[in-house]
Parts: C-alpha cells; structure tokens; sequence
C-alpha cells in the first residue's frame, strides 16, 4: 500500500555540503523514494516564485522514504537554495519522478562514467547494474581531489572503481574519457558504457567508446519547464530525430546525440540568469540575513555561470 | 411570473455592447481586454432573452447549462437565483463565461439571433460568475456521502468538471496536478487578459468547499499508476484529463535555433511561471524584437497578445492557409488585430535561418494559394512555385498544434490509438475497468468547455458504473439535461441492468 498524502511542501532531512558549491540535500518523499528508478528526475521549486530546476535524482532509499538530490551551487536558483535549503526546512515544490528509467538489466558488465557532479545521479545506476548481477567498473572524474564525494558508496556498488583528477591530486590524473579507455584496455567484452556528466565530458565519453562500437548511454539535462512534454524547450536533435529530453529520455543514445546542438540550446538564458544572479547577489549584500553557509555567495568574483555546469544539475 | 411574453419586436433590438480596454492601453498591460458587464447593461441583454419554451440555447451548450431559466432570474433581479441555476450544469461560469466560443455554441443556435444579433449569453453567463466571486457565493449542497473514492487525473476543465460532479454525488475525490498549482491550461495556457488567473483559483476554491481535494506536484504514471491507483490507493474509479499538450515541431530546419520555441513554453513561462516579473519571478522569457507566430488557432492569438504586452516591436502572424480557413475564434483574431498584429496569411516557412550567434535572423518562406479541399474540408494550400522570399524577425514561436501527452501511455496498460489518445467507448469508459478519460486526451485538442462536458459524460458513466443514484443536488438542471447526451432516465436504467 502506498500513502498518496506527501503533505505540504517537502520536508529536507538531512543536508550535506560536499564543498563550497556543491551540496546534497535528503527530501522526505516516500512516494517517490518508492517509484524512484535510476536514471529518472524531478523537479523542483524551492519557493512560490522560484524556477522548476531539473534536477537528477542521486539516491533513494525506500526504507526511510527519502530521496537525495545533488545539487551545483552555479545560478540564481541553486545559490539561493544553498543558502535557504537547511534541514527542517521544505521545498515548495517536488514533483517526479520523471522520464523514462534506465534499462538495467540483460548485462554482464558495464561502465558507469560520472563526471564533477555527474557523479551524484551516475550512482543509482551502478547500483542498479550490480543488484542486476553485472559487473560494473565505476569511473568518476572530479577536478581536484578535495571535490570527491561518494567514492565508499561506489566502492560498495562497483567491482573495479577508476578515479580520475584533472590535477591528479588523486587517483589517475587525466579526463574520465582517460579512465574509459583504460578501462576497454583491461576488458575487451564490455556491453555499454554510461555516462553522465557536463555535456562537453559526455560527448568526449561517446567519441572515446565510438571507434570501439560499444553501445554508449548518455543522460541529457536540458533547460525545461514543465518536464511532462508540454513545453518543448528540452527538445535534443537525436540523429534525424526530434526527442523531448523530459519524456522520450533522459537516456539518449550517446553516439547519436548531437552535442553541440544541446550546448547551443543550454545558454539559451544566459543573459537572463546573469541578471537574476546579480540582482541576487546585490540583494545578499545589501540585506543582512543570516547565511549559514556563505562561502559559495560571498566569493566576490560572481561570474558568469555555467550553464554546462548548471545543466548537471544533480 | 405573470408578465407579458415577450417577443421579437419587443425585446430591446440591439445587443448591450461590452466595454473593453482601449487597445493602445492594453497592448500595454496583462488587465482584462473585456471588462464585463454592469449591473444595467446585464439587466438590459437579459430582457432581449425571449425564454423559449423549447429553447435551442440549451442543447447547443456543452453541458446544458438551463439558459433561460438563469436569464430570467436576472431580469428577476434573482442574482443568487441565476448562479444556483448556471452552477447546477456548470460550477465554473467565471471562466466558461469567458472562454468558450459561444458564437458556435448556444448563442450559434440562439432563435433572436435569426433575425437579430443573438442574446450575449457568454457575457450574461460572466456575470453571474463574477457576481458570485464577488459576493463570495458558494454552492455547497448537503452531500450524503457514497463512500466511493475516485481518483482524478490532471486538474484542467475536464478534470475540474468531472470532480465538482462526483462531489456532488457524494464521492470522495482527489484530483491530482503535475504542475505546483491546479488549473491546468486554465492556468499555465490562457494569459491573464482573457482568463486572469484569480478567477480561475476562485473556482477552484469553491471545487475545495464541494470537498474535492487537489494534490499538487504529482505526476501519475511516474509517482505511482493508474494501475496503483485502482489497486493500493483504493481509488474506486478514476478519470484521465490529462490533455494534449505536447506541441508539435515544425520539422524544419532551424527549429532547434535559440529564438524558437513553443506556443506553450511562452504561455507557460508567462503565465504560469509569471515570467512576465522576471526577474521578481525567477523565470525568464526574452522574445526578440520582431516575434513571427506560425499558426492562426486560439494558441497562437494568445502568444502573438502575450510577445506584444512583453514589450516586442512587431507581431507577425504567420499562416498558410487564408483568413477564412483559421481556426481561431473571430473574436480572438479580431483583438490580435486591433492590438497590432500584422497577418500574412498564405505563407508557408519551410527553414529558420540563423544569425550566426545561435539565434534567429529570417525565415525563409513560400507563398501559397488554395486548392481543392482537402481532409478537414478546407482548401488544401498549395506553394506558389517560385515564390521563395526571406521574412525578417528574429523571434518565431510555433503554435501549429499538439498531440497527446505520453506519459499515461508510457506507464498504463490502457489501449491507445495510433495517435497515442486513450481509446474510449461512447461512455468514456477505457479498456480498463472502472478507468474512464476524457476532454483533449481522447478526442485530440478542442476547447475547454468541451473538455468539461467531457468532464460531465464521464462522472455520469462513473456514477453509473459505481451505481450512484443521482442525489438531490445534481438535479436541477431541469428541462432539458439529458437529452444532448441522452443521459437521466437512461443512466438510472443502466444502473438497473449492471446490478441485475
């Protein structure tokens, strides 16, 4: 029996800050921690006039009926989450999960690629391989060791686990593109790679694996409003194809994706979420409220963000 | 009421005229373009009502709301009276008032308007809604619970309709809303100036007074099934209204670019989202300066209204077929117009071209002409060879139609057709037991007030199939309900033969 009554709002149980920027926030939701199933999204509003940021889903435990989001402190909407998402606090809005799980099952061994916060939703998935009986090589690429979160929960899901940092700070230095290779050295039967990640990390994964003609899956986060396929804005160029990211994904097929298309589309609000973010950021200065965690908002040198980080989103 | 009956030489000959916001003004702001009637002028269109005994009115209605029996309760200065008559067909006048295209529907069939300009019973039926937002009326009928529990499945027209009715008919309802607020296209799709988003929530405050609960931010098919919902949540029967929503491409080249989106993420960001407050509201909405809309139906109107209030330059409708062939209501086109629209009918794009910059510079275009007619008994457009021409704008918004939502198809077991709509029989019922659906995700994208009559069929199938008796307080429709869908007497029988 399930209970359909999530209350109001949606309670934050636990939160942790992973580094200045990026944070995990566990939400009270039993429902969802139920249908939750790896690959899948929600998402979510933090207050009444907030956006409907997209974010992947990184944990669910069915047991204690809560579902862990990572999340990039990089825009308007995130920062501002960093700074009002404390625990015994709530959402305004949750609503997933969304699109279409990923197929887990029928393989022998799989590579789970994750990348900077790409690592946060590529863990359900390994899980999701192991408890299917594969054998799962995880390969997590961070900028610098301080970063790496989570690197016990994949040592307990994965058989090999290859970490990558671009400094090498820790582990291997070098790309996950690196790792993926070295993986396909050491295993020459491996039935698909996934990866998820900023889609530039994404599209290096596709064309490292490309040559070799294993089939490789990739998780688009695309701008979006609704996430039911009614807006549109997640639309990706898949081959000849036109798929909505929301409700034909977000698994594409990573050779046929066209990347560059989705990067172009990612800084479709560029200049709008520079001008939320300083105004944002100006109101910050100017009000005197009381931030627990300020390091992310206070750092003076407020650029630009990323949309290609912020399309991680979790 | 002993008076003198009225006839066509005695009824006041010109139909009251509505004020409206002066379309300089307007164009300028997201307020009301038809302010409504006062007291008088309502007072004055009722008496042009000449209360048919056998009126046409009735049955050209969606929903049979009992028009003139509600008119002539206004011109009995019964204002209490006429909304108790409107809420029994209809509990949401405010909006139907508003937004159904009445000039094919009841005041089509009107009998004054045979020989003079219809009786304006769309503004009449506003009215009253906006008097009892006004006076804070509601109707809550004392309910004899049925202790049966229906689940209802997207909170637009259709599902609203369909919940005030089993209400009603004492059912415990719970309509779930993927969205943050319920309302579906009431909401997120018609803009404030035709439908402001505060009359929509009264109507939904008085659904919450009949009981109905809304459970926001639940996405069936994906949080849990309408297989669950039947079988753990202890639903006895469920409606589907989830829509058809999702927008179909252009299929062009160019259609990804950066300044081209859909009708519905413009309606959504603005209306819903209140990106119209950016950056008050987090949601932004940046148009270009010159915005070409491609369609002509009630959608693309709205956007075209919508681009010219968020400060665009220039409007361009574009469309390949001519003025007679578009499918937006004349009243729409007529505002569009007035406000600054320009339409180029018979234009047909065939590629976006970019600006270098991932945005829009031009459309490449043909002209077209009309040709025999074709499956929709409209004159098929034909291009006009060699007449290829560059349109400059460097905003264009698609409004060229929907299908349906996916989702319930993706997660149920429910038999769909080819298009992907859900598969009924002339009941609304699915191919599942106790599941019926209804409005835009059985018969394809149409109007709301269909939409709640489809809403009205299926709580009637519903009540029949959980053999409700119709209570005291679903009646009162009088005359004629039944009779467009064939419904009371039969309904009881039907009853009869399920439980023999």
């Amino acid at each position: 029996m399930v209970d359909a009554d999530p209350g109001p709002g949606f309670k934050i149980l636990v939160r942790e800050d992973f580094s200045d920027v990026t944070y995990s926030l566990v939400i009270h939701h039993p429902l969802m921690a139920k249908a939750a199933r790896p690959g899948q999204f929600v998402i979510v509003m933090s207050h009444e006039s907030g956006e409907r940021v997209p974010l992947t889903i990184a944990d669910f435990d069915r047991a204690k009926g809560t579902v862990t989001l990572v999340v990039q402190a990089v825009g308007k909407s995130t920062k501002e989450m960093q700074q009002i998402c404390q625990v015994g606090t709530s959402l305004y809005g949750v609503v997933g999960p969304m699109g279409v799980p990923s197929p887990l099952a029928g393989k022998k061994k799989v590579v789970c690629v994750g990348g900077g916060l790409g690592v946060a939703p590529i863990f359900p998935q390994a899980r999701g391989f192991k408890e299917n009986g594969a054998y799962v090589i995880g390969i997590l690429g961070f900028r610098t060791k301080n970063l790496i979160f989570w690197e016990d929960k994949f040592r307990a899901c994965c058989d090999e686990l290859i970490l990558c940092t671009d400094d090498g700070s820790a582990g291997m230095k070098g790309f996950v593109s690196d790792g993926i290779k070295l993986a396909i050295e050491g295993h020459g039967n491996i039935d698909e790679v996934v990866a998820i990640g900023p889609p530039i990390m994404m599209k290096a994964c596709a064309e490292t694996t490309r040559p070799h003609a294993i089939k490789t899956i990739v998780s688009l986060n695309p701008i979006m409003v609704d996430g039911t396929g009614m807006c549109g804005g997640c639309r990706v160029k898949i081959g000849n194809e036109i798929k909505f990211a929301c409700v034909d994904g977000p698994d594409f097929d990573g050779h046929k994706v066209d990347f560059n298309d989705l990067m172009m589309r990612l800084k479709r609000y560029a200049e709008e979420e520079k001008v939320a973010l300083d105004r944002w950021s100006e109101n910050c200065r100017m009000t005197q409220r009381t931030r627990p965690v300020l390091k992310g908002a206070e750092a003076a040198d407020l650029t630009l963000p990323d949309p290609f980080e912020d399309a991680l989103g979790g | 009421m002993g008076k003198k009956k009225k006839t066509i030489r005695s009824i006041p000959q010109q139909r009251t005229p509505v004020r409206e916001q002066d379309a300089r003004v307007r164009v300028k702001n997201f307020d009301e373009v038809n302010c409504g009637y006062s007291l008088e002028e309502a007072l004055n269109e009722a008496e042009r009502c000449l209360l048919c005994p056998d009126p046409d009115c009735v049955a050209g209605c969606p929903v049979n709301i009992n028009i003139p029996k509600f008119i002539e309760a206004i011109t009995a200065k019964d204002f209490r009276g006429a909304y108790n008559v409107v809420t029994a067909s209809n509990l949401l006048a405010a909006v139907c008032g508003r937004v159904c295209p009445q000039e094919t529907q009841c005041e089509g069939v009107c009998v004054v308007g045979e020989s003079l300009e219809p009786v304006a019973i769309g503004r009449l039926e506003r009215w009253v809604g906006d008097q009892a937002i006004k006076e804070k009326w509601a109707n809550v009928p004392y309910v004899e619970p049925s202790g049966f529990k229906v689940g209802i499945v997207g909170s637009g027209p259709a599902g609203m309709a369909c919940a005030a009715d089993l209400a009603k008919a004492g059912c415990e309802v719970t309509v779930y809303e993927a969205f943050h607020q319920a309302g579906g296209v009431l909401k997120y799709g018609i803009p404030d100036f035709r439908l402001p988003n505060a009359v929509v929530d009264a109507e939904i405050e008085n659904l919450r007074k009949l009981g109905v609960k809304f459970e926001c931010n639940t996405l069936v098919g994906r949080l849990f099934t309408i297989e669950q919902m039947r079988d753990e949540l202890g639903f006895d029967a469920v409606f589907i209204g989830t829509g058809a929503g999702y927008p179909s491409m252009l299929g062009i080249p160019g259609d990804t670019l950066n300044g081209v989106l859909s009708a519905n993420e413009l309606l959504t960001r603005c209306n819903l989202m209140r990106a119209k407050e950016f950056p008050n509201y987090d949601t932004p909405l940046p148009l270009g300066k010159h915005v070409a809309v491609i369609g002509a139906g009630n959608t693309a109107m709205d956007a075209m209204r919508v681009s010219l209030r968020l400060g665009a330059e220039k409007v361009y409708c574009i469309y390949r077929r001519s003025r007679a062939e578009c499918p937006a209501r004349a009243e729409e086109v007529h505002h569009a117009e007035e406000e600054g629209v320009e339409f180029h009918w018979l234009t047909n794009p065939i590629e976006i071209l970019d600006d270098g910059k991932s945005g829009v510079r031009a459309m490449r275009c043909l002209r077209m002409e009309l040709g025999e007619p074709d499956d929709s008994g409209r004159r098929r457009p034909i291009p006009v060879p060699g007449s290829e021409f560059e349109f400059e704008t460097d905003q264009v918004v698609f409004a060229i139609g929907t299908n349906a939502n996916p989702i319930i198809g993706q997660t149920s077991r429910l038999r769909l057709n080819q298009r992907g709509y859900i598969e009924t029989d002339e009941t609304l019922a699915t191919s599942m037991a106790g599941v019926f659906a209804g409005g835009d995700i059985v018969t394809g994208a149409a109007t709301v007030i269909e939409a709640m009559g489809a809403g009205r069929k299926a709580a009637r199938s519903i009540k029949n199939y959980l053999r409700i008796r119709d209570s005291q307080a679903d009646n009162g429709d009088g005359v004629n309900v039944g009779t467009f869908f064939g419904i009371d007497l039969r309904e009881r029988n039907f009853a009869r033969v399920r439980a023999a």
